[in-house]
């Protein structure tokens, strides 16, 4: 390394750092201070560390409405990435082994899929007719609707790496179809499974506009809409409203200590398909 | 008599998924031309032909929701791709710290929108944020970043490039590694300078980088809500509006017909937008 480098890198850092680091650590002084000083706006270390009892205040806030909300963004989370997983596979499969006229079409969807805007009212016109809106399948259903697209294309490439000799071994041992992706494709799959799951969790457990319009009501509550919810009803007290940001910025930045790989991976793979 | 065995890769494969798809995004969005032309309180709906189309190109808070689409996107998307290129040549180029540089430009991306707009909301307040704090310490007046009407949506803009940049970065970094280092020697052999370099090898090499950088974020900015609807609701008065919470609006005030005719106008402009440009792109790179 050049001094040349060196100095840069230094100079670099010092700016990201105003630049970057300065918000977060903002999030964090605010969370810790009391009502008062909190509403002063100030870049300062707090007199007193408020820590517990911001934290046991916004838990118990509204009823204990954060731990509903996380209960139900995880479950949400959960459920529709798993179902981006498992039906992701299965079309990105066979739309990369068996090359036909259907696959322009369901590439057309793809693109379709990742370009147009969701049609709000009509959706939520649908999913009364299904009896779905204002459920929670429901919006595991949404979600997987919107995010099919990311997820069947990051599959198709990856499956064109594996052998087909693979398949054809299975095939001559009798195995049928279902078995053939079952327990000889999708075991391979783990590294861009792996991608899947972090990208669409993160995607899904910030998601603030789709459960604004699909999933209204009191116990529907998911953790962006709560923190939207304490932003009107906290207009007085910040120290809770950044304890709250805090709290919901804490699971992003474990995944990314854990998946920086993946999450790389996804979104530059991600990107270039786009 | 031969009888063809079936395919290894079945079909009803794909059909989960599609059901999920054609109900969920398909149905609405073709069922959204009809709807969009209609007076609809989702029981009923009474055809008015282009009325609610015409109310859209005629209200002035509506066509200013418009210009203000397109004036978002193209600032978000025009500094991330320019900017996003310049962090990514310096975090390429072995300086100090660059692992960790790279993490802290792209650790926002992952963020929560709200928790974002929020903090910033606090940050750049007019009299007690940090941001015109720290303005007024080199002596410079900070300006109402989110309450001038002026100004709002140029701030949400920032937020939104502070937020994406990482994304960008990433691209380009991903972009930058595939370009050979043969070049970049040859032309330092044959005496070529810095700004040269990257003039004549970075910037036509890093290309497919940068129409991804731009279709992205252009689409993403087109779409944009979330990030305007935490800081400013699209004030003061109508002047942060975008389509997107144009739409939502109407929505929350029941004309549904309206918001269904804004989501029709919102994919039309983005197929306007983007459809052509992807084309162009495209055939630029055959011609190279």
């Amino acid at each position: 390394m050049t001094p040349r480098q060196r100095r840069t890198g230094l100079t670099a850092t010092a700016v990201a750092t105003v630049i970057f680091i300065t918000p977060f650590l903002y999030i964090f002084l605010m969370a810790m201070k009391t009502k008062k000083e909190a509403a002063l706006f100030l870049f300062t270390l707090p007199s007193e560390w408020h820590f517990w009892a911001n934290l046991t205040e916004v838990i118990k806030a509204r009823n204990y409405m954060l731990l509903l909300a996380y209960f139900n963004s995880t479950i949400i989370t959960v459920g529709a990435v798993t179902l981006l997983v498992v039906f992701g596979a299965m079309v990105g499969y066979i739309l990369q082994r068996r090359p036909s006229g259907w696959n322009k079409v369901i590439y057309g969807m793809a693109l379709i899929g990742l370009m147009v805007p969701p049609a709000v009212v009509p959706t939520i016109w649908v999913l009364q007719g299904l009896g779905l809106f204002k459920t929670i399948h429901g919006m595991i259903l949404i979600q997987v609707a919107y995010g099919l697209a990311f997820s069947v294309l990051l599959f198709r490439s990856f499956i064109a790496t594996i052998p087909r000799d693979l398949d054809e071994a299975a095939i001559i041992d009798g195995a049928k179809p279902w078995q053939i992706f079952y327990r000889v494709v999708l075991p391979l799959l783990r590294p861009v499974t792996v991608t899947v799951i972090v990208v669409q969790s993160i995607a899904i457990f910030n998601d603030f506009t789709n459960p604004l319009y699909y999933l209204p009501g009191k116990d529907n509550v998911t953790v962006q809409l709560t923190l939207f919810n304490f932003q009107t009803q906290f207009q007085s007290q910040y120290n809770l409203l950044f304890m709250n940001i805090l709290l919901i910025t804490i699971p992003p930045l474990l995944v990314f200590v854990f998946f920086n790989r993946q999450i790389v991976a996804g979104m530059t793979a991600g990107g270039v398909k786009g | 008599m031969t009888r063809t065995r079936p395919s290894p890769y079945p079909y009803w494969f794909v059909l989960p998924a599609a059901v999920v798809f054609v109900t969920l995004f398909l149905v609405p969005t073709i069922a959204s031309l009809w709807f969009s032309m209609t007076r609809w309180d989702l029981i009923d709906a009474h055809f008015i032909g282009w009325d609610n189309y015409r109310q859209f190109f005629k209200e002035p808070f509506l066509v200013q929701g418009l210009v203000n689409t397109l004036i978002y996107a193209v600032v978000t998307s025009a500094s991330k791709s320019v900017l996003g290129l310049l962090l990514a040549v310096l975090l390429t180029s072995g300086i100090l710290w660059q692992g960790f540089l790279r993490s802290v430009v792209f650790f926002p991306v992952l963020v929560s929108t709200i928790g974002v707009g929020i903090t910033f909301q606090a940050l750049m307040h007019p009299t007690k944020g940090v941001i015109n704090l720290g303005l007024a310490l080199i002596g410079i007046d900070g300006p109402s970043w989110l309450s001038d009407p002026g100004l709002a949506l140029y701030s949400v803009a920032f937020i939104d490039l502070w937020k994406g940049i990482g994304l960008a970065t990433l691209i380009y970094i991903a972009g930058l590694a595939a370009i050979s280092p043969d070049f970049y020697e040859a032309s330092r052999i044959d005496g070529a300078t810095r700004v040269q370099q990257f003039w004549r090898i970075t910037v036509p090499l890093v290309r497919p980088a940068t129409v991804t950088v731009i279709t992205l974020s252009l689409i993403g900015g087109l779409r944009s809500f979330d990030i305007i609807w935490a800081t400013t609701r699209g004030g003061p008065g109508f002047s942060s509006d975008v389509l997107a919470s144009v739409i939502y609006k109407q929505y929350q005030a029941g004309f549904y017909g309206l918001a269904t005719a804004g989501n029709v106008i919102l994919f039309l402009l983005i197929a306007i937008i983007i459809l052509p440009m992807t084309y162009w792109f495209n055939r630029r790179e055959v011609d190279l």
